[in-house]
């Protein structure tokens, strides 16, 4: 069903037809949005810091240069309005890492298809040794990630390990391949919760040229599947850039823009955003642009000014002095002692990783340090069927 | 520069203040009313139109306005009986615009969500443009959304009342939320509530008793003009920012500078 298009006002941005995101991503220009954010001033930014609704054109301006001195105030405001929204609280999660088969080429990635790394699928017997591992760390809420290889890790692969690893975790999220609006609907009725897919750039050009070959070198198909998870109906969607292929700012703007869209589109999903940052691997490549943790805190706090209500994750991609000192100021769900490679908890230790990690304390460590913090540590959070 | 214009099924208006015809003391009143306020766009209550009448009858008193006329459902109960008002609407006035209004409450008028919503669904698909006018209710305005309605029409207040908007936190998300336009319906009994409706986004408003009932409705019909007008201009012009508070003294981000 088409949805009445309506241009709202000026400082806001178009919504909704029923031809999903494209038409409306293709209205904006890269450059302009890009150039646009950079002319931002000093009155933009506190106007922005003084809103009580902020549109995009506030977003624009908290995540721009001129916001860098305000940033002990939008720190102040995100510890705020994160501590009302979710209270005193940060959720756990672990990724388990199914298989490293995949059969594109993503120039940034360990698991692409030209790098000359051990292949590796987990049996039915390995996922449940993952999960009993994980199980055991206190985990209930569990993120399944693989490469994108439909023939070895397909539809009846996921449905399995879902169907397998169900009885142990009361929340199951993926990170797999985009999927049709009828293949997640098979998965949600397995009991899977959320699907997290990253468009890593919003810049059309720079995509294809990181992914050269493969299911993953169409734009608009990636681009699509958070309208193919709203379509059928998923409970959580998370969305993301990869920071480092392009300038984080212009791609922090359209991943804001894309959340606004489905947010109204899709309004009974719930949205996660997360940060990840370029980080070694395996035939590695270097960040065309630098994001400092001054930056993702800056953008951090501006997602959080955004919107009160959208989840913010940081993973163990990021240092430990950062995830620490961020728990208080905007994030809500943090990842912990995270494995990168298919069986990395007790299968195969050893098999290759997709990144490596910068936080390597334990479950326990981390869970204490958010103890210690005052904050409650939640492990579960959600039931199906109610 | 963008239009300012509010679009609704493919038909732009210039003004955003839409006006009822019930309650003016005679029908050329009303008209000067209409023309005062500057509106496009009038109610007109399905149950007062006479075909017959050519004398006061308010149907052939508003068509010398030239302005768009809008039958409403108002006297039904039910999702049936508001589909079988629809369709005389359209066959009498000769248009598929219909302001869906279902009060089985004959006190304060208030609108049913349930066959409001039925009543939407099954209008749609016969081939109206349906404005339902509800609760401020942000789930049900999605759910309207959902099964084609072409706008949403909250409620500032009861219908008659008003009392302004008493339901602004609830208008604010439907506002926010809403890929429809938002016309706050009822309620509104000044041009200063008018102007604050506007000012936080709606896209529109609805005003009849305010100006009906007034000792000057032309004078008063002008003033609202004139307040909706403020207010849309001060919401794309953005409102200046409301000072912030004092700020505490030690600092959250310090470890960042110590971290790059």
């Amino acid at each position: 069903m088409s949805v009445l298009f309506q241009q709202k006002n000026t400082g806001t941005y178009e919504q909704a037809t029923g031809e999903g995101f494209y038409p409306v991503f293709r209205k904006y220009d890269w450059d302009g949005i890009r150039t646009s954010i950079y002319e931002k001033t000093t009155s933009d930014v506190y106007r922005a810091l003084s809103c009580k609704k902020r549109s995009l054109e506030d977003f624009k301006a908290l995540i721009s240069p001129a916001a860098k001195p305000f940033l002990e105030q939008m720190a102040r405001e995100s510890m705020r309005i994160t501590r009302q929204r979710f209270g005193k609280t940060i959720q756990m999660y672990a990724p388990m890492y199914l298989s490293n088969e995949c059969q594109n080429i993503c120039t940034y990635c360990g698991f692409s298809l030209t790098n000359k790394i051990p292949r590796r699928t987990l049996t039915n017997n390995e996922i449940l040794r993952e999960a009993d591992f994980l199980k055991q760390k206190g985990y209930d809420h569990i993120l399944l990630v693989t490469g994108e290889a439909n023939r070895t890790v397909g539809v009846s692969y996921l449905k399995n390990a879902i169907k397998l690893i169900r009885p142990y975790f009361s929340n199951i999220s993926i990170e797999v391949q985009p999927l049709e609006t009828e293949e997640y609907n098979a998965l949600i009725a397995e009991g899977l919760y959320a699907v997290l897919v990253y468009q890593e750039t919003y810049h059309e050009e720079c995509y294809k040229i990181h992914h050269p070959k493969g299911k993953k070198s169409n734009f608009k198909y990636r681009l699509h599947t958070p309208d193919r998870l709203g379509q059928a109906e998923i409970h959580k969607t998370g969305l993301g850039a990869l920071f480092g292929l392009e300038d984080w700012r212009t791609d922090s703007f359209f991943t804001a823009l894309h959340l606004r869209y489905l947010q109204k589109k899709y309004w009974k999903t719930r949205y996660s955003i997360s940060f990840p940052r370029l980080r070694p691997h395996s035939g590695g490549l270097e960040p065309k642009v630098v994001m400092t943790d001054t930056d993702l805190a800056q953008l951090i706090f501006a997602y959080r000014l955004l919107d009160e209500d959208v989840e913010l994750s940081l993973s163990t991609r990021e240092s430990m002095a950062f995830r620490d000192n961020m728990i208080k100021l905007g994030v809500n769900s943090i990842s912990a002692e995270s494995k990168t490679n298919p069986g990395g908890y007790v299968v195969d230790p050893k098999s290759l990783e997709q990144f490596e990690i910068c936080d390597e304390r334990t479950t326990e460590e981390i869970a204490g340090m958010i103890r210690r913090k005052g904050y409650e540590v939640v492990w579960k959070d959600w039931e199906k069927g109610y | 520069m963008q239009s300012n214009t509010l679009t609704i099924a493919g038909t732009e208006f210039t003004s955003r203040l839409f006006i009822g015809t019930g309650k003016f003391s005679s029908a050329s009143l009303m008209n000067k009313a209409v023309l005062a306020s500057g509106s496009e766009l009038a109610t007109v209550a399905l149950k007062r139109v006479n075909p017959e009448d050519q004398t006061e009858d308010i149907h052939t008193a508003l068509q010398k306005t030239g302005i768009r006329l809008l039958p409403n459902t108002s006297g039904v109960r039910t999702a049936k009986e508001a589909v079988f008002a629809a369709q005389l609407a359209r066959e009498a006035l000769e248009t598929n615009w219909i302001k869906l209004e279902i009060h089985p409450d004959p006190k304060y008028l208030l609108p049913d969500p349930v066959e409001t919503l039925l009543a939407t669904e099954k209008l749609v698909k016969l081939g109206f443009v349906v404005m339902p006018y509800i609760h401020a209710d942000p789930v049900l305005c999605k759910r309207l959304e959902e099964v084609g309605a072409q706008c949403v029409m909250p409620l500032g207040a009861p219908i008659g009342s008003n009392k302004g908007l008493k339901t602004l936190d609830f208008l604010e998300i439907i506002v926010e939320q809403s890929s429809v336009p938002v016309i706050v319906d009822a309620g509104i009994g000044s041009p200063s509530h008018a102007a604050a409706a506007m000012e936080m986004g709606a896209d529109a408003v609805l005003v009849n008793t305010a100006i009906a009932v007034s000792d000057n409705p032309i004078a008063m019909a002008e003033a609202f003009k004139l307040a909706v007008r403020a207010g849309r201009t001060a919401y794309t012009a953005r409102l200046a920012p409301v000072k912030t508070g004092a700020e505490a003294s030690s600092p959250l981000t310090s470890f960042l500078s110590e971290n790059q």
